[in-house]
């Protein structure tokens, strides 16, 4: 072996060992990580309560827990669904942006919105505790 | 033989109009003396909302027009409308004005019932200016009628702690707003019922109007009154007792000893029940078979208006739903407590019946 292809050799060893994370600890988490994840998720929900009952969303006054005091009868868990108004299966994200364009006569949000993650990690929380039940009216 | 003209044509098109979308011929006249027989209609929760200028939020305002117009239609005539408070969203004078303009085109006398979004910009001063005193009794036709403010709470939340007025009122705006206050009639109301209720004769018909219900059944969203139990104990020497409530925008009914309780649907929006909202404990009658969930696509489904008879001195409360099949909770004799006529059973209950 040349001096040269061992080096190459020993080289293709070590980007291997530092690809399969040799050395390194995956995902090792304290619970002060646990706490953080849980204070950033919090800060989220906090944020989509805001929306959820300010007339910021729309344009005619009229807030989300106007109709839906606590995110009731939104029904997270059971989408996506069809739904039988509009045809076809859709995420609770096109029936949040529904809210906001048909009572609230807003424009829809991008789905991607930090301000939709917000509405949805609201109405999750609310509904905490409640088995998943997709596809169910 | 002349033809018809435009005028009665047009006046045979409403006749026939009022037909078919009421149920008219539901009324039955029970009491002996004929010209005792009499019915009302019952409208509530408004929530006419300003947005500036001359602008109110459409959707709210089309459910109180169609009920006035409809109630306009009845036939036989109500003796006199209530409307059962909360005509305003948030107190304002905008909204008080354009809500009794509305209120004006009805063409019965028409007894109010404050509601939270009418008191507490202002405290009731110009609903008050508008419409009367906050809390009265009068005589029809050999039934007692009660009206309560029930919408009334701690001194110290309604004067000590709010900077403004305004913030007041949005506070008590929030249904689910853990900064709310529980809703109560108050001693010195309780007083004046007591005193008002001494000269009535026990076996008159009774019939108590109060925005919350003058039971408890979820303190998170004032479907509740705190001192229910103390009014309660003012009913119950009469042998018919009858209380109807609006706020809680869906139907409910329930039967405490004596007393019938029948809530009111809201012009506005429909409420969830309790029992949708995960985190709650609550209380929701048991003999209450709710109203259909709604399906929001139709913007006034689950609203509508009541259409009451009192001819046994017990409600029966009509509900004229907009799209959707008209219901019907009546007092049961037999039962000795209010039922729906049609879906009391629950093996003639629906899907659409069942909330989660």
């Amino acid at each position: 072996m040349s001096k040269k292809t061992s080096f190459v050799a020993g080289a293709a060893i070590a980007a291997s060992l530092l690809l399969t994370g040799w050395g390194l600890r995956a995902d090792e988490f304290t619970k002060a990580d646990q706490e953080r994840w849980e204070k950033e998720y919090q800060s989220v929900v906090k944020e989509g309560r805001e929306l959820w009952t300010s007339p910021t969303l729309g344009t005619n006054g009229v807030a989300c827990a106007q109709c839906h005091p606590n995110a009731a009868n939104t029904h997270p868990e059971t989408y996506p669904k069809f739904q039988k108004q509009l045809g076809r299966v859709i995420a609770l994200r096109e029936m949040i942006n529904w809210c906001i364009q048909q009572p609230l006569e807003g424009k829809p949000l991008a789905l991607d919105d930090k301000r939709m993650v917000a509405l949805e990690a609201y109405v999750a929380w609310e509904r905490r505790g409640v088995a998943l039940a997709p596809g169910k009216h | 033989m002349t033809a018809p003209n435009r005028r009665d044509f047009l006046k045979g098109a409403g006749t026939l109009a009022a037909a078919s979308a009421l149920p008219l011929s539901l009324v039955e006249l029970a009491f002996a003396d004929a010209a005792q027989n009499f019915t009302f209609a019952y409208i509530s929760d408004a929530h006419i909302q300003h947005i500036g200028g001359t602008k109110f939020v459409r959707n709210w305002d089309r459910g109180l027009i169609r009920a006035v117009a409809e109630t306009n239609l009845l036939t036989p005539k109500p003796d006199f409308v209530m409307f059962g408070g909360d005509l305003a969203q948030l107190g304002t004078k905008e909204e008080l004005d354009h809500g009794a303009e509305m209120l004006a085109k009805l063409n019965f006398k028409t007894h109010c019932v404050m509601g939270e979004h009418d008191y507490y910009l202002d405290l009731g001063e110009y609903w008050s200016k508008l419409f009367g005193p906050q809390w009265y009794s009068f005589d029809h036709k050999g039934v007692h009628f009660v009206v309560l403010n029930s919408v009334l709470t701690y001194d110290d939340w309604t004067f000590k702690r709010w900077p403004t007025a305004e913030q007041r009122m949005l506070e008590m705006a929030g249904l689910d707003n853990p900064n709310g206050s529980p809703f109560m009639v108050g001693e010195k109301q309780r007083e004046w019922l007591k005193k008002d209720l001494e000269k009535v004769d026990k076996n008159t018909p009774l019939l108590v109007f109060s925005h919350s219900p003058l039971q408890k059944i979820y303190k998170g969203w004032n479907f509740w009154t705190e001192d229910a139990d103390e009014v309660q104990a003012l009913l119950k020497p009469f042998a018919k007792a009858n209380v109807v409530y609006g706020h809680v925008h869906q139907i409910q009914y329930n039967q405490i000893g004596n007393i019938s309780f029948n809530s009111v649907m809201a012009t506005a929006w429909p409420w969830p029940y309790p029992q949708s909202y995960a985190q709650a404990e609550q209380h929701l009658p048991k003999l209450t078979v709710p109203m259909n969930r709604a399906d929001p696509f139709f913007e006034r489904d689950a609203t509508g208006w009541q259409f009451i008879d009192v001819n046994t001195g017990r409600v029966a409360m009509k509900f004229n739903l907009y799209n959707n099949t008209n219901r019907t909770v009546a007092f049961n004799p037999a039962t000795g407590r209010p039922e729906d006529v049609q879906f009391q059973d629950p093996a003639r209950q629906i899907p659409p019946q069942a909330h989660y």
